[in-house]
């Protein structure tokens, strides 16, 4: 099976299943994160649980991060292979003739959710990592005292329309790589479901909502407080 | 028709190449685009200029062999067709058209328009076919019950005609169309399973040592495909290549 995973279809299932992987871990986030939007203890509640829980710090923190470097990597890998089987470049080239541009752009699509991704780090899980396990301080507590801490921090980050605006977008092209994304995998490990009227359907609907939740939650928390 | 074409000309496979530039003052609407290159080519033949090469066979629309990608697009602007296929009548009088060979690291160019598609044989030389003994004692084909469905499409798959435009249109010069239909035509028929396994992998194997690059499912191939090969014999052939995988790895 190792040559299977070495061969060009191999490769392109290691990208589909990272992939199903991702699909299914932002529907666990998404649904966390709306429970701000109703319910400041409920919020807190979960964020307390996946913070400190083993199971989630442990074994599925390490299982995401990995999941997420495997597949950049091996895209811009893929990507880069794919240059190269093209030397010479058309002078004219209509690729929107037969294509969508998100189809064509996922390299682009990934890095921007990438850049994201680092901000999203700098901003939630590094303090989180900081305050956890170097400050050793695993209560959740605010610094008062006076209940959780994850709710606040929320509010704040929000608080700075820079960093809304680039949620935001990060967001959108989320969604662009999704359109595409989405159904791919499917085709990718064979299924030819993907190109379903149903499936396509489903692919879109998951690739404009989940992201749309997440953009807003963002300017919720950005215009109520 | 006026027109004006810009054209990639290239001496031989390791000469740079370059596009230059050529009017033609009467073009018919009604002509094919190999009939309007073959007026240029004449013109240039009696002004003892070097006529454009270009690869062209059956002008029939199912040889596959004239490799250009007009304005942008494997075969030009319509779809379903060969360049033979494509009359005048689709561009427009004063239209300025440009014309390069395929593209691919995989398809290098041999002269001006022609490529050299022999990694295409080579894939099928590693297992696009089937072994029957052909000594007399062959059976007649109908004794083998085969559903219509699948029949049809085994025969939508066998329909590809290897000119390679999935290639050239594709943003990664992938050939997994070709490969998808060449693997497709035999998996869907009891006379291809005998050899199912090592074909999709030795296929696969010299299609990746070819140079060619990773489908990245946009379709392209599809629809430029003069014979309208569908993605679903990509989809087929991945699950092929997983199912000899688990059979012998």
């Amino acid at each position: 099976m190792s040559g299977f995973f070495k061969s060009s279809i191999g490769r392109k299932y290691a990208m589909a299943l990272s992939a199903f992987f991702l699909i299914i871990f932002l529907i666990i986030h998404l649904s966390v994160n709306m429970t701000s939007l109703f319910s400041k203890d409920v919020f807190n509640e979960f964020s307390h649980f996946m913070g400190t829980n083993p199971l989630v710090q442990f074994a599925m923190q390490p299982i995401l991060i990995f999941g997420v470097v495997f597949h950049f990597i091996m895209g811009f890998v893929l990507e880069m292979k794919n240059r190269s089987a093209r030397n010479v470049k058309y002078v004219k080239n209509t690729g929107s003739a037969n294509s969508s541009w998100m189809s064509r752009n996922m390299l682009l699509s990934g890095a921007v959710v990438l850049a994201f991704l680092v901000l999203h780090f700098i901003d939630f899980w590094i303090p989180e990592m900081n305050v956890k396990y170097i400050q050793g301080d695993m209560s959740g507590l605010l610094s008062d005292g006076d209940g959780y801490r994850y709710y606040e921090e929320l509010v704040h980050k929000f608080e700075n329309p820079l960093r809304v605006g680039a949620y935001v977008l990060a967001f959108v092209l989320l969604a662009l790589h999704l359109l595409h994304g989405f159904t791919s995998a499917f085709q990718s490990i064979g299924a030819t479901m993907g190109r379903k009227k149903t499936m396509q359907n489903i692919g879109k609907a998951y690739s404009i909502l989940i992201p749309l939740g997440f953009i807003v939650i963002a300017l919720f928390h950005h215009f109520n407080h | 028709m006026k027109l004006t074409l810009k054209i990639w000309r290239q001496n031989d496979a390791k000469a740079k190449g370059k596009m230059m530039e050529y009017h033609l003052n009467d073009v018919s609407p009604d002509m094919s685009f190999l009939e309007m290159l073959d007026v240029l080519n004449q013109d240039l033949i009696d002004k003892d200029e070097e006529p454009i090469a270009f690869d062209h066979d059956c002008r029939e629309g199912i040889c596959g062999m004239c490799s250009m990608f007009i304005n942008g697009r494997a075969h030009g602007p319509d779809r379903e067709i060969t360049v033979c296929q494509l009359h005048m009548r689709s561009f427009k009088d004063g239209d300025t058209i440009t014309i390069e060979p395929w593209r691919a690291k995989a398809f290098p160019i041999i002269k001006d328009l022609i490529v050299d598609r022999s990694a295409f044989d080579r894939i099928q030389q590693a297992g696009g076919f089937i072994s029957v003994n052909t000594s007399g004692n062959t059976q007649d084909a109908n004794n083998i019950l085969i559903a219509k469905d699948a029949a049809d499409t085994a025969m939508d798959a066998a329909t590809c005609i290897g000119c390679g435009a999935c290639v050239a249109s594709c943003k990664n010069s992938s050939a997994m169309l070709f490969v998808g239909a060449k693997v497709s035509q035999y998996a869907l028929l009891p006379q291809g399973q005998v050899e199912a396994v090592d074909r999709v992998k030795n296929m696969v194997a010299q299609m990746d040592l070819e140079g060619f690059g990773n489908c990245t499912n946009t379709g392209a191939c599809e629809v430029e495909c003069p014979k309208g090969i569908s993605l679903e014999n990509i989809a087929r052939m991945n699950r092929e290549l997983v199912k000899a995988n688990m059979i012998k790895f």
